[in-house]
């Protein structure tokens, strides 16, 4: 006797509990604490952060936890969180001239004003694992012995000649248009520069690498060179309303690309560079150099370059980047689909048994 | 962070309710064309019904009765999971009748039973696009939508024809509405599309990772696309509904043994149910009363 099956509300039920214990694991091992997500496992907090859209720490921490360590399901917690979050406005845009800089490194001048200042990175270090982090001594902390001094951004030295392009690109900065917000607008194809940012900037780490990676394959080859990459924190500035002027609401630390390109120039424009854009929150370098290689990649329309790669089709890339939409419908698969296979079941047994029975008239025959 | 946990009635508030209920006002005016909407993240994955969901919260009242679906069934653990979202963030009735039901959130059937005056069924749509696995581009097939050039569906169509001797397409299978836009059905199997055609419903269609909202008011035209010499068909079923006899209604194969053996069994639960708890009982099924 066939019974259908009953008992979802159960079976989901017991199956939350079963990953709410196996998350917690071994109850002998002290439980995790924000505080020591937020302070030891920084840049998956950032990478949390950047990709969920999101600027809180804690929270970002406690989707890690949440989340048993899962990026990405990380990442969704903080934006279906975000995204019943009040919007009071936008804030200025961030100075990044202004930064107060933790790392700063050019590729393209040996030296500059302000110069070059390595920071905390994992550039040199040899990739051995290092037993001595979990048992070892715990060396002093590092504090900065004097105020960093100011250092332009080494795309504002290049503008003074005149040697690249300005900050808005081929944009009229006349033109008083509003910066759009992917947030609250629907994706209306072509898009400008503004909210491919936006997109790029929460796309999706691993993406943007393989398709970064795949520009200086050849796939839309754009002669990067890093201008500079800096990292720190930036002020943020708010215009409120009541008091008519801005207000400091506080630090974020953020991580800024900038790609210089090469680009022969037209009629109208003499030679001049070209750049590739990167923002992310935190100290996300990787992510903030894939980024600006894209960025550069989907401006081929703006100058003329023939679209044949991936990588400059935009399309393609910004319907792609969001790792949040492209989790949930690669996994929505394994959802139940069995109607519409059984429809597809029909068909084929249908079509086989017509195959068949041409099969046995031919060898009638 | 105790401000976490809470929410707004139905989860969305009210601003992104509004801007829902604009773009749902605009999908009934132009029946089957896709209103683009500012979907919002749900706190379940792109994929699973965001969209239906959206959709639901921006409609549903206090005084609604919802009933979810997924493959027919009331009991399928993410229409459980959808029932359960809506009973806990707007406390409404829920049940599994169709006929009691306001709103009936669906993923990939339309029920058994005739929809009523009143009545609104909510899609969940993965791919509201008819034309996008013959064109990848939304800037293309916008334009295709707006100069009504679906020469290429009636293509892929014809191609079938030639390839299999039929039209292929069992699930998700274009129609035309109003005379006007060809739209996608969500992948609900072919059977299923007679039943839009001037139902007394409102069909409500929400794709939340695709951004799109479109709709078929009441009493509106919904032609499956076809062919004089090959005319649209929906699939027909050798044998009843093992449990209660039901004909004429989609049916779901169910492997009993590793031998070949299967049975066919009512896609639509709350259907079979009903028609159990009337007296009829079909191959394999018991009488109700002896199965209490």
């Amino acid at each position: 006797m066939y019974v259908a099956v009953k008992g979802g509300e159960a079976a989901i039920a017991n199956a939350h509990a079963l990953l709410a214990d196996r998350r917690r694991g071994d109850r002998s091992v002290p439980a995790l604490r924000i505080d020591q997500i937020v302070e030891q496992l920084g840049l998956a907090v950032d990478r949390a952060m950047g990709e969920g859209s999101l600027y809180d720490k804690e929270l970002a921490a406690l989707a890690l936890v949440q989340a048993r360590g899962d990026l990405i399901e990380a990442i969704f917690l903080v934006r279906a969180y975000r995204t019943t979050l009040p919007r009071f406005g936008y804030s200025h845009p961030v100075e990044t001239g202004e930064m107060l800089i933790e790392r700063r490194i050019s590729a393209t001048f040996k030296d500059l004003p302000g110069g070059q200042m390595l920071g905390p990175t994992f550039d040199y270090t040899h990739r051995l694992l290092d037993p001595s982090i979990v048992s070892g001594d715990v060396p002093e902390p590092i504090t900065r012995s004097e105020e960093p001094s100011r250092s332009p951004r080494v795309t504002d030295l290049l503008a003074h000649e005149g040697l690249i392009e300005p900050d808005f690109g081929t944009a009229d900065p006349t033109e008083d248009r509003e910066v759009g917000d992917l947030t609250r607008e629907p994706l209306d194809f072509p898009l400008d520069r503004d909210l491919r940012l936006q997109a790029l900037a929460r796309g999706d780490e691993g993406f943007l690498l393989a398709l970064g990676y795949s520009t200086q394959r050849g796939y839309g080859r754009s002669h990067p060179f890093v201008g500079e990459i800096r990292i720190g924190e930036v002020a943020v500035e708010f215009d409120v309303p009541e008091l008519g002027f801005a207000v400091n609401l506080g630090r974020i630390r953020v991580t800024e690309c900038q790609m210089v390109n090469q680009f022969k120039g037209s009629a109208k424009v003499p030679p001049q560079f070209t750049r590739g854009y990167g923002l992310v929150f935190g100290q996300a370098e990787r992510k903030a150099m894939a980024m600006s290689l894209v960025d550069r990649a989907l401006r081929a329309k703006e100058f003329g370059e023939d679209i044949t790669a991936p990588a400059q089709d935009e399309e393609f890339v910004i319907s792609h980047s969001d790792n949040v939409q492209a989790t949930g419908f690669v996994e929505h698969l394994k959802l139940p689909h069995y109607v519409d296979f059984q429809a597809e079941l029909d068909l084929i047994r249908r079509m086989r048994a017509e195959h068949e029975a041409v099969a046995v008239k031919e060898a009638a025959e | 962070m105790n401000a976490v946990a809470q929410y707004n009635f139905a989860y969305l508030d009210e601003q992104t309710k509004r801007m829902i209920r604009r773009a749902i006002l605009k999908a009934i005016a132009i029946p089957g064309y896709q209103v683009p909407f500012s979907s919002r993240e749900m706190p379940m994955p792109y994929g699973w019904g965001t969209g239906g969901v959206q959709v639901t919260a921006s409609i549903i009242g206090p005084q609604d009765v919802l009933k979810v679906i997924d493959q027919g069934a009331d009991d399928t653990t993410n229409a459980v999971s959808i029932r359960a979202f809506f009973a806990k963030v707007a406390q409404v009735e829920t049940t599994t009748h169709t006929a009691d039901a306001t709103i009936i959130q669906t993923r990939h059937r339309i029920p058994e039973k005739p929809l009523g005056r009143g009545q609104i069924l909510v899609y969940q749509v993965p791919i509201p696009e008819p034309l996008r696995f013959l064109e990848p581009r939304e800037t293309e097939t916008r334009k295709m939508h707006a100069l009504e050039e679906y020469g290429l569906m009636h293509v892929k169509l014809y191609e079938d024809i030639a390839r299999h001797g039929r039209i292929a397409t069992t699930y998700a299978y274009p129609v035309k509405v109003e005379g006007r836009y060809v739209m996608d059905p969500s992948p609900t199997p072919k059977f299923d599309n007679p039943k839009m055609h001037m139902s007394e419903a409102l069909q409500l269609f929400g794709a939340g990772r695709e951004h799109r909202i479109y709709a078929v008011p009441p009493h509106t035209e919904v032609v499956s696309l076809d062919f004089e010499d090959h005319p649209f068909e929906i699939q027909h079923f050798e044998e009843p509904c093992a449990l209660c006899g039901a004909e004429q209604v989609y049916l779901d194969e169910v492997i009993l043994d590793d031998r070949g053996g299967h049975m066919y069994v009512c896609s639509d639960t709350d259907n079979c149910e009903e028609r159990r708890e009337a007296g009829h009982v079909g191959v394999l099924g018991t009488p109700q009363e002896a199965a209490e």
